[in-house]
């Protein structure tokens, strides 16, 4: 098995010379320097420190280029890696193994980040804690592109949860709201709660291999040939999953990333669409030979959460007044539906990544338009915006571009990906999902039709004078709707599809463009955008969908799900459970042993009882008699002298007596 | 040449004398000359002796007691004089000192 | 065998001892003299030992290094033996540091009511006492060291400490001192069964190794010895003293007291219970990996039910030390590996949280996170900056030092050693309290954070000046800190050491 592997780099190496592949870990070393270097200089350093981020970012970006270079000449994988540390039998490695997948992640995280980098110079302009936030910005980028590049799952589990903390301190980053500081904690609870069933799966893995090592490709292989009993990858692949369920927010654990939002949009563009979500997409995909040699009920399980959190959380999307909100529970709902087509088996994995590669950019154009909005709005909610398109005509284009991405209108990003997404799933005869997803491609249409009307069109309904942003803000815009109008051709069949040959997990696969499928897609797409339009096209006070009674209602409370967490969960063992243990740790195990001590206190009371009054008793008494006698004896010792002397004399007279009687 | 048992007499009629001033009177002084008395009356018995077994050792040790005697009546009299002046009294019943 | 080599760790042992002599000489009046004093002679014991430390043969396999090895008591057959190995290597050079980097805070902070002299001459006393305890490879040695160790920590509770002082002082010496009469009683039981008669540690484990011992000789001596260390630990539910004794002592007592004096216990499981009596250890690792994953989901669940700050931090160290307890349950390499680990880094991370609160009630002059009432990264940047990254070091983040022990002894719970191989299934279900321990463990340090670090300034301290971080905090805080980040990102530093002398102890295990 470890032969297989060495033979694997020695092809690789054979396939020609690895060029910058070999030296990818730098890409994720360079923000750590950044996040170093800006925690300590950052406050010093004119601007207040962005340029480490800006600069070692990009420098990153253009590696990754160069990396994802190597692939599109028909590079082949390539891995290294240095030992970290022994633990017994079992040896840690810190490495990098980057193929086609690899390439293509860094470009999307570097991008994105380099984005985001440019874009909060002048969103984040004026913070407070302006070059904190970009040494959390750089740690995280540096942290994605650790699990991006990771090839062991340990590695990757530290970069995991290091995002996961950087989530935490961004979504927390303006503490002084008490609202805030609480999505923070429950993004990172939740978040957790996934992390632990997912290290859970690491584990079985780990000892799968004997202990030996938790190399991803060495147990894909390891579990590739069998050698690892079916059941227990089934387990070991649905405790991964329990990963995926948190950090890509899927049903149940979703409930976090909406309330994400209470961050600085640059940071819901960045983690909270673009990159750490999809993270959990991405290792299921990465450790995808573990999932596709578990039991069939495990792939299962997996399409079914990812369809319901892919339609609950679309018609979610319905009802939302903040616009973040609207895009927080579309991304929830977009990554269900890569969370799905990773149960639709190798084409569907494939179709998934190229739909997470499309989506990063769209969705990140999204949310930084959204932040341009609201920077210039001074509001979240939609209610109070309305005819932004003539004072803010790049964010508006822009915008406009990524939500037909968004709807999955030809020839953006979006439909062609949610198109491969369709055609695997109709190849695999998954129709129940295959409906479910059309459906839910509509309601997406909808409610993005919905967003975009009550932002731009119609009249202004908030305060002061809305005015278009900043260079550093819209220049990022422009970029990133460039990139969503080109990246769609990349899986397009009639361009040969390259984003296929860079991502497949065993060999290349042919993409097959299906017109009806595609005819279809556009369908519901047009659907949902028409009907939107009709109903919202003059809409200015109450929402027409609160006709629909307890649906909205439902719909409102989100499902009750946060109301059940809180009061069913949270609230009970943050306040009872904790107070029952801390009684019982108070009075009952304290109790012992304050008891213990009283009892022995009242022993040794007894005790000295006794001590006093008949041992002591006793010494005492011995010593009162010779005092008492003493002061009996005392009245001879008068101090007259002469009495003494007549004392002496009378003694020497009995002396005297006596010795002469002798 | 004197008998010695008329010493002894004299001698004896000497300590007793002594005996009772030291017992019976109640001026420090007088008690302190009877003390004296006493102890000539131990001199007188010294020589007596010395005079019988012609040995030099008993004159020897008279003149020794003759002279621990002026001495202590030297200090016994220094001690009179200073309880008479504390206490304007030389009379032996009054000054109980050695009392506990 | 040179002088050096055989007498340095008895002279970084004993320098603090001397120095503490030293310092009850110095006059009364010369405050500052007597605080530099013990800034050099704990000082000097550190150069000492980080010298040793780096003279140190890490590739041998030998067990022991600078041994020693005298006669000392030969009536009843006790040695001066004293050596250092992989195990006892990080655990003694950690004592040597926190109690410079204490000295150093000291420096500006002496807990009321003041008496300087008597304060760091009992620092020192400790310190020996701390630092002999690790080293000591004869019983009756290990022993005095042992209970060197309460007489000073009563006194700093006792007469440094808070409100309820003395109740926490008698406390914590009477439950430690009923765990050693155990311990004590254990270890003559050993000395009398082993033929011929010893108390070398050694000899014992040579002896313990080939099977010398009865199976109920086994039970009997692993219940009274197991019994002292796990009072120490302390494990549920022999840990009440402890909060106690945390809440109430001063902040270098509480740094100590967790930083070192809780590791003598689970140092005792590794090198006197586990590898003299195996026979034992393996019919009661599952109990003790039940009181361990009972003692992560109790500590955690206490936690949220605290309302002093310092009592919070207290509770945390009984579920760190429920991870430690439960690595050294599974018997396994990986998991002794990870309870070492734990141990150093509950250390540097818990006595670091210790540092934080006892400079926060230094200016609040309140434990009650109610009446701090958040704010403190507002009011003081730097101090609530440095609370909360060590928070969250605590609460096990990967690349950070807490997360290896944690994660490590969870992973060797999953595959118990073989001997345990029946309990495989109650292994796992301790792995998943533990995994469940640890989402609380995030719950309640973050919501401490939220109600002590964030928020706004309540108006009752907004006129109130109060000073963030000053140079001696940072001088005895930053060590700890870069140690944190260091062992998190190359856990290497310190399983490199350790790691060889486990391999070896595991071979007593398994024969």
């Amino acid at each position: 098995m470890i032969a297989l592997v060495l033979a694997h780099e020695e092809a690789a190496e054979a396939a020609g010379s690895a060029g910058l592949t070999r030296y990818a870990w730098l890409i994720a070393l360079l923000p750590i320097l950044s996040a170093a270097l800006t925690l300590f200089f950052g406050k010093r350093t004119p601007g207040r420190g962005w340029i480490y981020g800006v600069v070692t970012v990009g420098a990153g970006f253009v590696l990754s280029l160069g990396v994802l270079w190597h692939f599109v000449t028909g590079g082949g994988p390539y891995a290294s890696s240095v030992e970290w540390f022994q633990i017994g039998p079992l040896e840690m490695t810190l490495g990098q193994y980057v193929d086609g997948l690899t390439a293509v992640m860094l470009v999307v995280v570097t991008a994105v980040s380099l984005c985001v980098h440019i874009y909060s110079i002048g969103y984040m302009h004026g913070d407070s804690r302006f070059a904190w936030f970009y040494v959390v910005l750089s740690l995280f980028t540096a942290a994605m592109l650790n699990v991006v590049i990771a090839d062991n799952l340990f590695q990757l589990l530290v970069g995991w949860e290091v995002m996961g903390i950087c989530s935490y301190l961004l979504i927390g980053h303006w503490w002084e709201e008490h609202v805030n500081s609480s999505s923070a904690i429950k993004a990172f609870i939740t978040t957790r709660i996934g992390d632990v069933p997912f290290m859970f799966g690491i584990f079985v893995l780990i000892a799968a291999t004997g202990f030996t090592t938790s190399n991803i490709q060495e147990i894909g292989h390891l579990v590739g040939d069998g050698e690892v009993a079916r059941g227990v990858v089934s387990i070991a692949a649905l405790l991964l999953f329990g990963g995926a369920i948190g950090k890509s927010a899927q049903f149940p654990l979703h409930v976090w990333l909406p309330d994400a939002m209470a961050g600085p949009t640059p940071v819901s563009a960045l983690i909270h669409a673009a990159t750490m979500v999809a993270a959990g997409v991405y290792m299921v995909g990465r450790t995808y030979e573990v999932f596709i040699n578990a039991d069939p009920w495990v792939l299962q399980f997996v399409g079914v959460i990812g369809v319901i959190t892919a339609v609950g959380a679309g018609l979610l999307g319905l009802v939302q007044d903040d616009i973040k909100r609207v895009l927080a529970y579309s991304t929830v709902s977009q990554l269900g539906y890569m969370i799905t087509l990773m149960a639709a088996g190798p084409a569907g994995r494939n179709a998934a990544f190229f739909h997470l590669f499309a989506h990063a950019f769209f969705k990140a154009l999204l949310f930084l338009g959204s932040g341009s909005v609201i920077h210039a709005c001074h509001t979240n909610n939609m209610s109070e915006m309305g005819g932004l398109r003539k004072p803010m005509p790049v964010t508006f284009w822009t915008f406009l571009i990524g939500s037909f991405a968004l709807a999955g209108i030809p020839p953006l990003a979006g439909f062609f990906s949610k198109d491969e997404l369709l055609v695997a799933l109709e190849h695999d005869h998954q129709i129940a999902l295959f409906a479910l997803l059309l459906f839910t491609a509509a309601v997406t249409a909808f409610y993005t039709t919905r967003m975009v009307l009550q932002t731009f069109f119609g009249t202004y309904r908030g305060h002061g004078h809305p005015h278009e942003s900043p260079l550093s803000m819209t220049g990022p815009l422009v970029f990133l709707a460039a990139a969503t109008v080109s990246v769609g051709f990349l899986g397009f069949a009639a361009t040969g599809a390259p984003f296929f040959d860079w991502v497949f997990l065993e060999e290349p696969e042919a993409i097959t463009f299906v017109p009806w499928i595609a005819a279809l897609s556009v369908a519901a797409a047009g659907l949902g955008l028409l009907w939107g339009w009709v109903v919202y096209r003059d809409w200015q006070a109450e929402d027409p969908l609160v006709a629909l009674g307890p649906g909205y209602r439902l719909l409102a409370r989100k499902y009750y799900l946060d109301d059940i967490y809180w009061k069913g969960i949270i609230r009970p063992i943050r306040d009872n459970v904790a107070a029952f243990v801390n009684w019982t740790n108070q009075v009952v195990i304290d109790g012992i042993v304050n008891g213990v001590a009283r009892l022995t206190r009242r022993l040794s009371d007894g005790i000295m009882a006794f001590d006093e009054e008949v041992i002591d008793g006793a010494v005492n008494g011995l010593g009162q008699t010779a005092g008492f006698t003493g002061g009996l004896l005392r009245y001879l010792q008068s101090g007259n002298v002469q009495r003494y002397a007549a004392f002496l004399f009378a003694g020497v007279v009995i002396l005297a007596v006596i010795f002469t009687r002798i | 040449m004197i008998r010695l048992p008329l010493v002894l007499f004299f001698s004896a009629a000497l300590f007793s004398i002594g005996v009772y001033g030291v017992l019976a009177r109640r001026n420090a002084v007088l008690v302190l000359m009877s003390i004296e008395l006493m102890l000539n009356a131990v001199n007188v018995n010294l020589i007596g002796f010395s005079q019988l077994w012609r040995d030099l050792t008993g004159q020897v040790f008279a003149l020794f007691v003759i002279a621990v005697a002026a001495a202590e009546v030297g200090i016994g009299l220094a001690i009179v004089m200073l309880i008479y002046r504390n206490r304007e009294t030389i009379n032996v019943d009054e000054v109980s000192l050695l009392k506990w | 065998m040179n002088a050096w080599e055989e007498s340095a760790i008895s002279i970084a042992t004993f320098l603090p001892l001397l120095g503490a002599l030293v310092i009850a000489l110095v006059p009364r009046e010369k405050d500052r003299l007597v605080r530099g004093l013990g800034i050099v002679v704990t000082g000097a014991a550190m150069v000492v030992a980080v010298a040793l430390a780096l003279d140190f043969d890490y590739g041998s396999g030998a067990p022991l290094q600078f041994e020693l090895n005298t006669t000392w008591i030969p009536a009843i057959g006790a040695r001066y033996h004293v050596g250092i190995d992989g195990i006892s290597l990080p655990l003694w050079v950690l004592t040597f540091i926190l109690s410079f980097l204490c000295a150093i805070y000291t420096w500006r902070y002496v807990p009321s009511p003041g008496k300087t002299k008597a304060f760091l001459a009992l620092m020192l006393m400790l310190e020996t006492g701390m630092a002999g305890t690790f080293i000591a490879f004869d019983l009756i040695l290990f022993f005095i060291f042992w209970e060197l160790v309460l007489v000073p920590m009563y006194f700093l509770i006792g007469i440094w400490g808070s409100a309820n002082r003395e109740y926490a002082a008698i406390k914590f010496f009477l439950y430690t001192l009923f765990g050693s009469i155990f311990m004590l009683l254990g270890f003559l039981a050993m000395y009398f069964r082993a033929s011929p008669h010893t108390f070398d540690i050694l000899e014992l484990q040579a002896l313990g190794a080939s099977g010398g011992f009865t199976h109920t000789f086994q039970l009997v001596a692993f219940g009274a010895v197991g019994l002292g260390f796990a009072v120490k630990v302390p494990m549920w539910p022999f840990h009440t003293w402890l909060p106690d004794a945390h809440t109430e002592a001063p902040t270098i007592g509480s740094v100590l007291l967790a930083g070192i004096m809780l590791k003598m216990g689970t140092y005792g499981f590794v090198r006197i219970a586990l590898p003299i009596l195996p026979e034992g250890a393996r019919v009661y690792a599952p109990w003790i990996g039940l009181l361990a994953a009972i003692a992560i989901v109790y500590a955690a669940l206490a936690c949220l039910a605290q309302k002093d700050l310092k009592r919070l931090i207290a509770f945390s160290s009984v579920g760190h030390m429920g991870f430690v307890m439960l690595g050294i349950a599974t018997l396994t390499t990986i998991g002794i590996n990870a309870a070492i680990f734990g141990m150093v880094a509950h250390g540097l991370i818990t006595g670091m949280l210790f540092f934080c609160v006892g400079s926060v009630y230094d200016r609040y002059h309140t434990r009650q996170i109610a009446e701090i009432g958040g704010g403190l990264m507002q009011k003081l940047p730097y101090l609530g900056g440095v609370f909360a990254f060590v928070s969250i070091a605590s609460l096990g983040l990967p690349g950070l030092a807490g997360f290896w022990g944690e994660v490590m002894a969870l992973l060797s719970s999953y595959n118990p050693a073989g001997v345990l191989a029946d309990q495989v299934g109650l292994f796992r279900a301790f792995m998943v309290a533990g995994g469940i321990g640890t989402i609380l463990t995030a719950g309640y340090f973050l919501w401490m954070l939220q109600r002590v670090n964030m928020g706004t300034v309540p108006d009752r301290w907004r006129e109130t000046a109060l000073p963030d971080i000053v140079a001696a905090e940072w001088v005895s805080w930053v060590p700890l800190l870069v140690g944190i980040v260091a062992l998190g990102v190359f856990p290497r530093l310190l399983l490199g050491i350790t790691d060889g002398a486990v391999e070896s102890l595991m071979h007593l295990f398994t024969g």
